[in-house]
């Protein structure tokens, strides 16, 4: 056997390695080098043209400003609801901890119809809004409110195993030095906890950025105001403008990786100066 | 309310205000952004009465779409079942070159936003698409058609199993597969008696996950369907035409359906989380 | 500053990890709480620390009540076991961390932290590393670092909870003596807990031997060591050999249902018998160790084996080999009624 693998008694390494590097390819490195090879017949010129035409710029703008926001929104409320599901006990705690993670289980168009219902100017939450004269469906506003949703699991799942690990006794030891409750928080709690609330709001604004179908509903999709890039990228393929959309994916797809990339080195940064 | 700091004052604690402060404000961001969405769907489902409800269901086109979301998830689980666990046997249990990049990629379809998802089988077998001439010569459809569905949702739920095996898998280390082939196992009875025992709540856990989302999933599958009624729509697709129709009432009730799914699986969830840690097989 | 403790009671749930403590540490003391795991020793400590909270009793810092002042009010310096030094901050973060966190009118400029910082470094002859993480810090120097932590805020009292129970056994014993020094140069009363005897004997002033959320017995080791006061006391610090009134009576004399209390190197070995309280054993067992020989011997006709320990020139005067039958007799014992503490008689 050449160097490629250490040697090991256990079996079928040759055919495990196999198929996982066969169905890989056929199911996701090919159909994505599509998109690259499609993207390369417009020219330099034409995906140029195409990316900075001022609807997909605002589309983009729309995405990223809306998810943002949205991320940092979970970011601050995740990081309350992290910290009560640790540090206190409640009546019906064990269902609220079930419940965050009711996001990643519910499709998205639910959510999306559910949302607009919820927000449009007749419904529970929006007769609220509407009364003092704002409008949250149909508006960027309602992008955020969709995108929140679909983004509150991430920072408290993330956080809660982190915070769980602060030991009890650095806090003592904070506390025994003449730390008040705050300073003890801000000081010692917080650095502790940051990389992963960091994660967690990565993880929330990467996730947005590619939601679909829960904006959809609320969104109102009006061009240059509350229309996401997804959604004109389906516009595009719907035209038959299969280059077009591609290209917009292709943006979409490299601003998505510049993301997960700073996050993989922010993580290799905190493990080591971090590591016990 | 009883909380650990309602002892007397002691500093490692918040006070007793700050406390109540913090749980009411988390469980009302938890009841604003998920306990009214959840109730919302079915009182909007119910608001007409049962009957309404039921007949919504009953509907020839919502059977449809209830078969075909039961199809694609049907061999969308068990396709990256399999390779979910061959991926993570051949990562956790060997050392080999390029480990870490075959991780990244794995993890690529969590990367990609669901519409792309689809566009890129649209580009390989669409009418335009690099395969489109060769496929409309043989008569093959596969885009606007059920394989096309079967092809995304397979895509959009591939890393989920494996992602959950191969830590799990690399924790547990090989010690014990060593043990059972110097005592003469083979390779199969190796994975059957002792590798599988060792995951099984990982197993399953990682296949509720990727079947709730095999089943709720809208972008990419919207994309390659082609919406044809009571042929290519899913549960989520169907929910979509019906509110885009203004027919609220059958719209929430299909939507109702994938609720209480939503909801079974994060009672599944729960309970294995619970074994899980009961058996001591750590999942993340 | 002297710490008084008056009927200190705690409980946790249904178990009672304190039971009625009454205690005096002088000012300036270095004073061991002894015992083994779950005797309420740590209980004891994290109270004084406040880290926790009594539920009755008082608790008086030179005369003074301290019940009502938490943690951060108290100035006391605690060193925890597993060190709890700030993962994310730096050596020099770490200690200057009280510092830093005193209200703006008492807190001192950066000049003056670094300086002091710098002193305790030095003082814990460390202060090359204070630009290194604790993850880089081997496990003595990590608690080097956590007593100059604690030290940095000018304490009036050191409490450490098994300062040196993570680590391993050389390090231990450098750490013991270099606490030992460390004391006599500043004299901060101080209290530490321990499980390990050899420790609390070694290092401190007075020890406490605590069991089952009570104290057993407060002398110096020499006390503690030499005149048990309780026949737990007697199990827990040093080996010891028990005789039961019932198969031995001639020891225990008139008292009934008693047990005597030998420690290994009190008992005499000969080959013949001095009087009629000798017992004829047989020798099972010989084994040098270092300066002295230990000898295991079993009485005719028990399986027990009692624990004999020799100096080596005493042993070479008369050597026994396995098999061979002998006498024993205790030179100095205590009698401890069954179930009652209490001392009758010593030769």
């Amino acid at each position: 056997m050449s160097r490629f693998r250490a040697h090991s008694v256990l079996p079928s390494f040759n055919l495990a390695l196999g198929f996982t590097l066969l169905y890989l390819s056929l199911i996701v490195l090919i159909p994505l080098s599509a998109l690259f090879f499609k993207t390369a017949t417009l020219g330099w010129g034409g995906f140029w043209d195409v990316i900075t035409g001022d609807r997909v710029v605002a589309s983009l703008r729309v995405t990223f400003l809306t998810s943002f926001i949205a991320a940092l929104i979970n970011a601050f409320f995740g990081l309350i609801v992290a910290w009560v599901l640790v540090r206190y006990t409640f009546p019906g705690k064990r269902i609220v901890d079930a419940l965050v993670d009711l996001p990643f289980a519910l499709p998205t168009a639910v959510a999306g119809i559910t949302l607009a219902a919820l927000y449009a100017p007749n419904g529970w939450m929006g007769q609220y809004f509407a009364a003092h004269d704002i409008k949250v469906a149909y508006t960027p506003t309602g992008i955020v409110v969709a995108l929140t949703f679909i983004g509150l699991p991430f920072v408290v799942r993330t956080v809660q195993p982190v915070l769980a690990d602060v030991e009890a006794e650095v806090e003592e030891a904070a506390a025994s030095l003449g730390a008040g409750r705050w300073a003890v928080f801000s000081r010692v709690i917080f650095p502790a906890i940051y990389p992963a609330l960091l994660t967690g709001f990565a993880l929330a604004f990467a996730r947005a950025i590619g939601e679909y179908g829960s904006v959809i509903f609320i969104a109102g999709n009006m061009p240059y105001i509350s229309e996401i890039a997804p959604l004109l990228i389906v516009a595009k393929l719907e035209q038959y403008d299969y280059a077009g959309a591609t290209a917009i994916a292709v943006v979409m797809l490299l601003l998505s990786f510049a993301l997960l990339l700073a996050l993989n080195a922010l993580q290799w940064w905190t493990s080591r100066r971090g590591a016990r | 309310m009883s909380t650990r700091s309602v002892q007397r004052k002691i500093s490692t604690h918040e006070s007793l205000g700050v406390t109540l402060l913090l749980i009411g404000v988390a469980l009302s961001y938890l009841l604003l952004f998920l306990g009214l969405p959840l109730a919302t769907v079915f009182v909007e489902a119910f608001k007409k009465g049962w009957e309404l409800y039921l007949s919504a269901l009953m509907e020839p086109d919502a059977w449809a779409a209830i078969k075909l979301t039961l199809i694609a998830a049907g061999i969308a689980v068990p396709a990256n079942l399999v390779f979910g666990v061959a991926a993570a046997w051949a990562i956790a249990k060997f050392e080999f070159k390029g480990k870490s990049l075959l991780i990244t990629l794995i993890d690529l379809p969590f990367a990609v936003s669901p519409v792309v998802s689809g566009l890129v089988y649209v580009l390989l077998f669409g009418a335009q698409g690099w395969f489109g001439h060769w496929l409309q010569a043989h008569d093959i459809r596969l885009i606007f058609a059920v394989p096309g569905i079967v092809l995304a949702t397979i895509f959009v739920t591939f890393p989920f199993i494996a992602r959950e095996l191969i830590p799990l898998m690399q924790s547990q280390g090989k010690e014990e597969e060593e043990a059972a082939v110097s005592l003469g196992a083979s390779g199969w009875q190796t994975f059957w008696r002792v590798t599988l025992p060792n995951i099984k709540w990982g197993l399953l856990y990682g296949v509720i996950l990727c079947n709730a989302r095999a089943m709720g999933e809208f972008g990419a599958v919207s994309v390659v369907s082609g919406h044809i009624r009571g042929l290519t729509n899913t549960m989520p697709l169907h929910v979509e035409i019906l509110y885009n129709e203004y027919n609220f009432v059958a719209a929430f009730a299909v939507a109702s359906l994938l609720a209480l799914l939503a909801l079974l699986t994060l009672v599944i969830k729960s309970l294995v989380e619970w074994q899980a840690k009961r058996s001591g097989e750590p999942l993340h | 500053m002297s710490i008084t403790i008056e009927n200190l009671n705690k409980q946790f749930g249904s178990y009672k990890a304190l039971d009625n403590i009454n205690l005096e540490v002088n000012s300036g003391e270095l004073l061991a709480l002894l015992g083994p795991s779950g005797c309420g020793k740590t209980s004891l400590l994290r109270i004084i620390g406040g880290l926790e909270l009594a539920d009755s009793g008082k608790l008086l810092f030179h005369g003074e009540d301290v019940e009502q002042r938490d943690a951060r009010e108290r100035n006391v310096g605690f060193v925890f076991q597993h060190y709890a030094l700030f993962r994310h901050m730096s050596v020099f973060e770490n200690v200057a961390f009280g510092l830093r966190v005193k209200p703006k009118k008492e807190r001192h400029n950066e000049a003056e932290i670094k300086r002091r910082v710098h002193e305790l470094l030095n003082l814990v002859q460390l202060d090359w590393l204070h630009d290194r993480y604790p993850a880089q810090l081997s496990g003595g120097q990590r608690q080097r670092i956590a007593l100059a932590r604690a030290l940095a805020v000018e304490p009036k009292i050191l409490l450490l909870d098994e300062p040196f129970g993570a680590l391993d056994a050389q390090v231990r014993k450098e750490l013991r003596r270099w606490l030992r020094r460390l004391h006599d140069e500043l004299h901060i009363t101080s209290i530490f807990v321990t499980h390990d005897q050899e420790e609390a004997l070694e290092v401190a002033d007075r020890v406490v031997v605590m069991n089952k959320g009570k104290i057993e017995q407060i002398g110096t080791p020499d006390e503690v060591y030499a005149a048990p006061a309780t026949p737990f006391v007697y199990q827990f610090i040093g080996n010891v050999n028990l005789f039961h009134s019932r198969d031995h009576a001639p020891w225990t004399q008139q008292h009934g249902d008693a047990v005597a209390y030998v420690r290994p190197h009190d008992i005499e070995i000969s080959q013949l018998a001095q009087d009629n309280t000798s017992l004829p054993v047989e020798v099972k067992l010989v084994r040098a160790i270092g300066s002295i020989v230990r000898v295991e011997v079993a009485v005719d006709g028990s399986s027990e084996f009692i624990e004999i320990e020799l100096s080596r020139e005493r042993f070479d005067t008369a050597p026994l080999t396995n098999g061979d039958k002998a006498f024993i007799r205790p030179r100095q014992f205590r009698v401890f009624e069954t179930g009652v503490q209490n001392e009758l008689s010593a030769a």
